[in-house]
């Protein structure tokens, strides 16, 4: 933890010396998520509502997931660009070090410019609060909060496998993104109105709907049991199988010699 | 022009290689399209409010636009082409005796076309073999078949001379990582691939079908699934050869103003 932190400061003070750029990239972050707002507001600007859901309860929804998904994103930035640390041999000099591997590789990158799309999703969660008629209390206010933590592990243990792939096909691989950016994107609406199918798969094989759809029943108070509530922390599993999957990965890694 | 074009045949087999690549494409945007119109399917059942296209002309577009991806997405840019500006290589690009703007004109053209080549072909033949509602469907005539292969070739050609725009602001720049999100996310915007033109309210709708963006992917994707028919075929299309030829110009009038006064920076 305390090697993690010293992680955290360089990254902070690095950044610091380019603050134009810094400040540039993060407005082109908010810009480029602004986009995908701008669709669901106009599409719910002509349709009103969808599978019972109203402009407000999307965007509740949205930037939950999206908060989620941005800090996963600045702090798992590690294992996103993973294959360029194998490809160019970096990946060895982690290995030598006597320290565990899976911080090293946290601690590689971590990507402050996000701070644009957290801001996007703050501001969208906010008005998102104002808008629709939520009675908030200590049960909800926790849920949220498990919802954002549920999100930023199950995207982590995403990335995590992402990188996996990388031990043994060198490239990353572009299927993935369906996962990452697919999730992110479709994530935008309760993933029930893709239908039953889509709803199964993102319970069943990969837990979207557990730290978004479920949760967010209970929030709204549409036809949900109160164990809704603690589904986040189910998803949070999730990270478990990555990390064997990981492991495996590590066993079979050779160097590419650079 | 023969040099330009032994060129793009270059730049064209060289795209071909990459198969393995193709296939994770498609698979990522056939899963995407599929969401997309299950997506759509669930606004079209909840009936609130009035639907702009048909569902079956919907389906249609998103399709071809999951096929032509290659050819109409603008955050597609080159980073060698960057970096030959900005480490100075360009210096040598500007000795050739070939115009630069040609010439990263046809090898942006060449990119596109053999990405597009590769993964269009299975997409649309998975998407034809698809049941009804989520089948892709052929053109009701041919004449706008035929229309839409003319104006698909001139808004791939709008798009790769918006991007070579976007490729010149990098000689006033330097960094041109700015220029390069603030232009991207507007035109995926304006141009229609986050929510086709026709869902837009009207007001905004009309200004924004004026704009070089909705000569993109826009007018070939609607006239194929009939949206855009008759007499409004021709006005599209004559504003789409307007706004190509003002791009160019632009273009190539800023390539000969930044070539002018153009400063390596080292080498």
């Amino acid at each position: 933890m305390k090697l993690y932190l010293r992680y955290f400061i360089i990254h902070l003070k690095s950044i610091m010396q380019y603050k134009t750029s810094f400040l540039l990239t993060a407005l082109g972050q908010f810009l480029v998520s602004f986009n995908v707002f701008l669709g669901v507001y106009f599409m719910l600007h002509r349709f009103y509502r969808i599978k019972g859901f109203t402009f407000s309860e999307v965007l509740l929804c949205f930037s939950i997931l999206l908060m989620g998904y941005t800090l996963a994103e600045c702090f798992a930035r590690g294992f996103d660009t993973f294959s360029s640390t194998i490809s160019n041999g970096d990946f060895d000099r982690i290995m030598v070090r006597p320290r565990n591997v899976m911080l090293q590789v946290l601690g590689s990158k971590i990507e402050f410019t996000r701070v644009g799309r957290m801001l996007q999703a703050i501001v969208m969660f906010i008005y998102g609060i104002y808008k629709s008629q939520v009675d908030w209390n200590f049960n909800k206010i926790i849920t949220v909060i498990f919802m954002i933590i549920g999100g930023a592990v199950l995207f982590t243990g995403i990335f995590i496998i992402y990188a996996a792939f990388c031990f043994f096909t060198i490239e990353g691989l572009e299927f993935m993104n369906i996962f990452i950016d697919g999730a992110r994107e479709f994530g935008k609406y309760p993933v029930n109105i893709y239908g039953k199918r889509v709803l199964q798969i993102a319970t069943f094989i990969v837990p979207y709907t557990l730290v978004q759809y479920y949760p967010l029943l209970y929030l709204l108070e549409k036809d949900a049991k109160d164990w809704y509530m603690f589904l986040p922390l189910l998803a949070v599993l999730f990270i478990i199988p990555c990390y064997l999957f990981w492991k495996v990965g590590i066993k079979h890694y050779k160097s590419t010699g650079s | 022009m023969k040099k330009y074009l032994s060129f793009f045949r270059l730049r064209f087999i060289y795209g071909l290689q990459y198969r393995a690549a193709a296939l994770a494409g498609i698979a990522t945007q056939f899963t995407w399209g599929m969401l997309e119109i299950l997506l759509f399917k669930a606004f079209y059942e909840e009936g609130s409010g009035e639907f702009p296209m048909a569902f079956s002309a919907l389906v249609s577009y998103i399709w071809l636009q999951q096929a032509l991806l290659a050819l109409f997405m603008t955050w597609f840019l080159e980073n060698e082409i960057f970096d030959t500006i900005k480490n100075g290589n360009i210096a040598y690009e500007l000795c050739r005796p070939v115009d630069v703007y040609n010439m990263w004109f046809t090898r942006s053209m060449a990119n596109r076309l053999s990405k597009a080549v590769l993964r269009s072909m299975p997409i649309l033949m998975i998407a034809i073999i698809m049941p009804e509602p989520y089948r892709l469907h052929i053109p009701k005539d041919f004449v706008s078949g035929i229309w839409f292969l003319i104006t698909l070739i001139l808004g791939y050609l709008v798009v790769v001379a918006f991007c070579m725009l976007i490729y010149i602001s990098t000689f006033f720049t330097i960094s041109p990582m700015g220029v390069r999100m603030v232009a991207i996310s507007v035109v995926e915007f304006f141009s229609g691939s986050v929510v086709p033109l026709p869902f837009l309210p009207n007001k905004i709708r009309m200004v924004m079908e004026l704009l070089p963006f909705a000569s993109m992917q826009n007018v070939p994707l609607r006239i194929y699934s009939g949206d855009i028919a008759g007499i409004r075929i021709y006005e599209k299309a004559a504003l789409q050869l307007f706004w190509l030829v003002i791009l160019v110009v632009a273009g190539k009038l800023l390539t000969k103003k930044a070539a002018k006064k153009v400063v390596i920076q080292g080498g």
